[in-house]
């Protein structure tokens, strides 16, 4: 295997799943994961420590953006990241007792639940009321439209709270960043404007990556000479991606893409149940 | 505060990759190839582990230390957003947001430093 080709197929496969990752809007972790060990016969746990990276990566250059536009709700997001964090700790402890085997299944359940809640679309949430604690915590604040910045009321904070311990353990365990059920904590449970939960979710989730990542480094499951390829590789693709979801309709890439996750989720199932990892 | 928290992260990204890349070109230039496979989890030397290990390795120039710390500066990104909002809390005397934004960054530099 102590080929140039190894790399550069890692490398390429690695921008294209950063460019699914930003047109399914599920990010590049989903799809690095099982590209790494279904194609390239990787380990999964140098496959979770590699995908970590790169999800650090395209959040962080992404939220610099985000953030700019003032959509992010940056209170929501730093006290949600209280609940994200120690999900992710959790999920990196349950890593060294879970087999690789249930992990990959478990992976492939959470692929086969963010591509259902990427074909669903956008449901705008309706007009909500004040909540006591949402004010003492300083949350409620306004989002940019057209005709002008527009107030919005933030509802059910623990709730949306445990929702968020869930998707910060996921990310620790399968080295994702969870986007898909961040968004649904505070789009679905909180009340925010859809627009505000996703970009507040990406903001979130270098900060939860970096918590499992801390763990997975001392721990030895980062490789410099994987995670290069896979991260540089990521990055460029999501900035392409990007470029493209500017300039163009997308609809019958974004259902092709779905597909391709979809068969990936089942892929993983089953290698898993027969022991594959 | 949204602007610099933007050029943070940006900042972050840009010199871990460049980091990155450094690494990469010499350990290809060095060595020729990319040689390990990573069916097999052997885990990564003590050396490219801990902080101070990856710092050491770097500073006397071994390629793949060098690509270690581009890794190393990518996870301590979101870290430095959090101690920004930090500073600009206290400086604001949000003690509420002082407090949350304190648990969020023990939680994160535990998981870096002690957790094994």
């Amino acid at each position: 295997m102590g080929t140039i080709e190894q790399p550069l197929l890692i490398a390429l496969g690695s921008i294209l799943a950063g460019f699914i990752g930003v047109l399914t809007g599920l990010g590049g972790g989903v799809v690095i994961v099982p590209l790494l060990t279904l194609v390239f016969g990787v380990d999964i746990r140098y496959a979770i420590g590699a995908s970590l990276v790169s999800v650090i990566a395209t959040s962080s250059s992404a939220a610099a953006t985000y953030v700019k536009e003032g959509y992010s709700n940056l209170r929501v997001g730093m006290f949600l990241e209280i609940a994200t964090t120690m999900g992710a700790l959790s999920g990196a402890f349950l890593a060294l007792w879970i087999a690789p085997r249930v992990i990959a299944v478990i992976f492939g359940l959470a692929l086969l639940h963010s591509a259902y809640t990427s074909w669903q679309g956008i449901k705008e949430s309706t007009e909500t009321k004040a909540d006591r604690l949402a004010q003492m915590l300083g949350m409620d604040s306004t989002y940019p439209t057209p005709v002008g910045p527009k107030f919005y009321h933030v509802q059910n904070i623990p709730g949306g709270f445990l929702l968020m311990m869930v998707a910060g353990a996921l990310s620790g365990l399968l080295g994702i960043g969870s986007g898909a059920l961040k968004v649904i904590a505070m789009d679905r449970i909180m009340k925010l404007p859809f627009k505000v939960s996703t970009t507040t979710s990406n903001f979130m989730i270098g900060v939860t990556a970096a918590a499992s990542a801390g763990i997975y480094l001392n721990r030895g499951y980062i490789d410099p000479l994987l995670a290069m390829p896979v991260m540089l590789g990521v990055l460029l693709g999501a900035s392409i991606g990007t470029h493209w979801l500017m300039k163009s309709r997308t609809k019958s890439l974004r259902i092709l893409f779905g597909i391709v996750i979809l068969i990936l989720a089942v892929e993983m199932i089953f290698n898993g149940i027969e022991g594959r990892f | 505060m949204e602007n610099r928290i933007g050029a943070i992260l940006r900042a972050g990204v840009i010199v871990s990759a460049l980091l990155v890349i450094c690494g990469g070109i010499m350990y290809l230039s060095r060595y020729g190839t990319v040689g390990p496979a990573f069916a097999h989890f052997k885990g990564e030397p003590e050396r490219l582990k801990d902080i101070y290990g990856i710092i050491r390795s770097a500073l006397s120039l071994h390629p793949r230390g060098i690509i270690q710390l581009g890794l190393l500066c990518l996870i301590a990104t979101p870290i430095m957003r959090v101690i920004f909002s930090l500073g600009m809390y206290a400086k604001h005397k949000d003690s509420l947001y002082v407090v949350i934004t304190s648990i969020v960054l023990c939680l994160l530099l535990y998981s870096l430093i002690f957790v094994r």
